[in-house]
């Protein structure tokens, strides 16, 4: 493998030099909520992530297909979709864990309107993280000093668990609550309250705590993991959300909300 | 678009399948199992006729399939009151198996005192 500054796949000359595996069958989905997928064929390499796939694609077979990436490196959570029926993010998934034989379909994620092709319109997804009071507040000002958060307490390790989350919304496309009832506010931003919800520093806990509890909120959840199995990140949205169901019961019983 | 079977393929799914099934039924099968009970109340020769009925290896194993169901409910409701209830992170699956454990032991145990 010779190493560039391009990604070899982006080469003409990178691809010829490597011995075809064999030949993919790819249906990806071209339209909106209606479309249909059409069929591609892709020669199947070493390592080659889903992707590589939908960017061989896209460059060389149909440059008006649309879909979404950016660091290609599972950091920015843009590039997920449903591959053979399962949402993952796929510049980290390799062809050789999910093709079944040598074909591969490729629809864009779940639970999300299609703007076109692969890409979905994710303006529901984040406004429900600012609906879950997803945002961080303090009460001190840059002239405090810092605050202390012990690593081995119990409420830096529940953050810990919860904090790696990219956004990419495999598990609000996993969720078949967030199908069943399109209000609910699903994993992510649930998740997201939850880590909030074990900040110390945070000082809006108890609006935040009357944000998530209801219909539409955590008490949504059937606990069905989904999310849990998905996650590309080895979150368990079920466990923050179930952490949540108990804060709730608990300021609910001490009548604070 | 929504997910179809292919997204739902993992256990935690299935154990939530089993529960939800098992409670339909279970449901369904309360009515019954109140009219038998009406019965003895109505007096023992009709409670034997029907007892005498439910001698017969199909109702039998009808029987052995309603405790089976009971007890994967009973032991599914326990996971879902421990998930939601305790500060659990990766031992769901564990849990998960336990379970199922528990109520195929239970529904086997049935099944030696039968016979
Ligand atoms: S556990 Fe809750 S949030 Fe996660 S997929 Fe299931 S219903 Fe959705
Ligand atoms: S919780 Fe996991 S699956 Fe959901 S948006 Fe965050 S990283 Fe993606
Ligand atoms: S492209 Fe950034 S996470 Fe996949």
């Amino acid at each position: 493998m010779v190493f560039s500054a391009k990604p070899p796949r982006l080469r003409a000359s990178a691809v010829k030099g490597l011995t075809f595996m064999t030949t993919l069958k790819v249906k990806i989905w071209r339209g909106t909520e209606s479309g249909q997928f059409q069929t591609y064929d892709v020669p199947r390499l070493e390592s080659q992530t889903v992707l590589d796939v939908v960017t061989y694609v896209q460059r060389r077979l149909d440059p008006s297909l649309a879909y979404r990436f950016a660091c290609r490196v599972g950091v920015c959570g843009s590039c997920a979709m449903t591959v053979n029926g399962v949402s993952r993010w796929t510049c980290r998934t390799h062809v050789d864990k999910v093709a079944a034989g040598d074909t591969l379909e490729i629809a864009p994620l779940r639970n999300l309107p299609v703007i076109r092709d692969l890409a979905t319109d994710m303006t529901e997804f984040f406004d429900k993280w600012a609906k879950a009071r997803g945002r961080f507040t303090g009460a001190h000002t840059r002239k405090d000093d810092f605050a202390t958060v012990k690593p081995e307490s119990k409420e830096r390790k529940r953050v810990d668990a919860g904090i790696e989350c990219i956004g990419c919304g495999v598990c609000y496309s996993a969720c078949e609550v967030v199908t069943w009832k399109p209000d609910y506010l699903g994993p992510a931003a649930l998740n997201r309250a939850w880590t909030l919800a074990n900040d110390v520093r945070d000082v809006a806990q108890q609006e935040r705590l009357a944000a998530v509890a209801g219909d539409a909120g955590c008490h949504a959840c059937h606990t069905h993991l989904n999310c849990t199995e998905r996650c590309p990140k080895g979150i368990s949205p079920t466990a923050g959300i179930a952490g949540l169901k108990r804060l709730v019961l608990k300021a609910a019983m001490k009548g604070e909300l | 678009m929504k997910n179809d079977h292919r997204a739902r393929n993992h256990p935690a799914y299935w154990a939530f399948l089993v529960h939800r099934v098992s409670g339909v039924a279970l449901t369904l099968f309360l009515p019954l199992h109140f009219w038998a009970l009406g019965n003895a109340l109505q007096g023992e020769a009709r409670l034997e006729s029907f007892l005498r009925w439910a001698d017969q290896p199909l109702v039998k194993f009808a029987e052995w399939v309603l405790v089976l169901l009971l007890a994967a409910h009973m032991a599914g409701g326990v996971r879902l009151l421990m998930l939601e209830f305790l500060d659990w992170r990766d031992w769901q699956k564990t849990l998960l198996a336990g379970a199922a454990g528990v109520s195929i032991a239970v529904a086997l145990l049935f099944l030696l005192n039968l016979t």
